[in-house]
């Protein structure tokens, strides 16, 4: 077995009592303190997470756009400097290669953020379709990252900080932001469905920050998540897992992120007539919610039946911390994706009965 | 970390109390250490038989899944209901209150083939 590769942080774990374990070749934390007590921290309070095995890919030149709305499935021509983009990369037949974050740092200058485990497929697969004026580079290892996430996120990470956060709107970014004596790239974005920030900078200045970030945050209840919160989080804010609800096999459009693909964009895009036709024909299957009804836990890889058919299977499941339901993801024939239509979850050879419910499960309290 | 004395232990990391010629079973604290948060037990019936190192029931942790193998066989005469309600017991007390079946032994032969709090405390130490 290869090596296990470590962010920057590695050492600082142990510090803070995480566990960590294999996540797709990272030797990562998959809890601190414990999944439910992490995860409830980050609803009521704020979690700082490290996220720095996410990848960081650099677009630059004059055919940066050109180039960029040809690969991605949302409109790049819409964004503004400073502004944040959720969009996707499409195979010709309409799978996804990743979704990801593109930024806008200025016209002819982009940073996309993408999956750890897709770092090198992405990173191929954009150099596959170069096209002049746009020069790509993979920046990984420059980066660190952090995410500071939940409701108390602003007020602590305000105070490291003489730059008015406020001013950084929902998918807005500052570049050169200084934290704590620290220059870093500030975006109020997250995976989490709560407010939040993620956090760009170099390895030094990632690792500096975690600790200043935790003692700023001690008094406030802010407490290091690991990535077994991190994914009841986003399951919970119906926040796509690439391999789970997203994989080649599966579209944009049937994975419910088609407010990521335009269709209508000017630019042609890879991947765009096969999504096309999916939108034209009607899709054949959908990502829906379901809640169980009899006792067991959905998970992934489960197959779900309808009158004895199978109908398709469970991407991601779990019990709810939040809500306290056993509930999941399913991508299943679109004819059965009503809320209120019952469905049976395979389970360990039983077939246990579960309803198709809306979704996202949860959503954030707003102040309004 | 403490390992009981006076149990008997599979590589599996459940535990064994005999009683009276019955055998009490759980999970150990290493186990439900390394599974986390647990959410989820499923157990068999009163009645239901378990076969030496074949299922028996799950736990569910928020994160997985892990199988429960009979440390023994035998005729399940017990079965601790509460934990369907209060599961985050295994992990509260997982050698007391969290005990989660009752087997009437098919063949006693097969504690010989389980570890003592020793050879037990040695392997999680690894």
């Amino acid at each position: 077995m290869s090596e296990l590769k470590r962010t920057p942080l590695f050492e600082s774990y142990k510090k803070y009592g995480g566990k960590t374990i294999d996540f797709g070749g990272w030797e990562l934390p998959v809890q601190f303190s414990g999944i439910k007590d992490e995860h409830e921290a980050v609803r009521t309070k704020a979690g700082l997470f490290d996220v720095s095995h996410m990848g960081e890919i650099t677009v630059e030149g004059p055919g940066s756009v050109d180039y960029l709305q040809r690969m991605l499935t949302n409109d790049v021509s819409k964004l503004k400097d400073g502004q944040a983009q959720y969009t996707a990369l499409c195979y010709e037949d309409g799978g996804t290669v990743d979704d990801l974050l593109v930024y806008r740092r200025s016209d002819d200058r982009y940073l996309l953020v993408v999956n750890a485990a897709n770092i090198e497929k992405d990173f191929d697969w954009l150099k596959a379709h170069a096209q002049d004026g746009a020069e790509v580079v993979d920046r990984s290892e420059e980066y660190g990252q952090l995410a500071f996430q939940g409701p108390a996120a602003e007020t602590v990470l305000q105070r490291l900080t003489d730059a008015d956060l406020s001013e950084i709107r929902f998918f807005r970014f500052r570049e050169e932001v200084p934290v704590d004596g620290r220059r870093v790239l500030v975006s109020r974005t997250g995976y989490t469905g709560e407010d939040g920030f993620e956090i760009y900078g170099s390895p030094e200045d990632i690792v500096a920050l975690w600790d200043a970030i935790l003692e700023e945050g001690r008094n406030d209840g802010v407490v290091p998540v690991g990535l077994g919160a991190r994914d009841t989080l986003r399951f919970e804010a119906c926040l796509a897992l690439y391999g789970q609800e997203l994989t080649k096999d599966i579209s944009p459009l049937e994975a419910g992120i088609g407010f990521a693909v335009k269709l209508k964009k000017d630019a042609d895009f890879i991947g765009k007539e096969a999504l096309l036709a999916q939108k034209e024909n009607g899709l054949e299957r959908k990502l829906t919610g379901i809640e169980m009804i009899d006792k067991g836990i959905p998970r992934t890889g489960y197959k779900v039946f309808k009158d004895g058919k199978e109908i398709g299977h469970v991407t991601s499941g779990t019990q709810s911390p939040t809500l306290k339901k056993n509930i999941g993801l399913a991508l299943i024939g679109i004819e059965h994706t009503e809320p209120g239509t019952e469905v049976e979850v395979e389970v360990r050879n039983r077939r246990l009965n579960a309803v198709t419910v809306e979704t996202p499960f949860y959503k954030r309290p707003t102040n309004s | 970390m403490s390992v009981p004395a006076g149990l008997i232990y599979s590589k599996e990391h459940e535990w064994v109390k005999m009683e009276d010629g019955k055998a009490r079973i759980g999970i150990t604290q290493f186990a439900q250490e390394e599974l986390g948060d647990i959410v989820f037990v499923e157990l068999p019936q009163v009645g239901d038989q378990l076969s030496k190192d074949e299922p028996f029931g799950s736990v569910e942790s928020v994160k997985t899944v892990s199988e429960l193998y009979a440390p023994v066989s035998g005729k399940v005469v017990e079965v601790n209901s509460g934990l369907e309600d209060s599961p985050e017991l295994v992990n509260e007390s997982p050698y007391e209150e969290a005990w989660m079946v009752v087997v009437e032994l098919t063949d006693e032969s097969e504690l010989e083939e389980l570890m003592d709090a020793d050879a037990y405390g040695e392997l999680i130490e690894g």
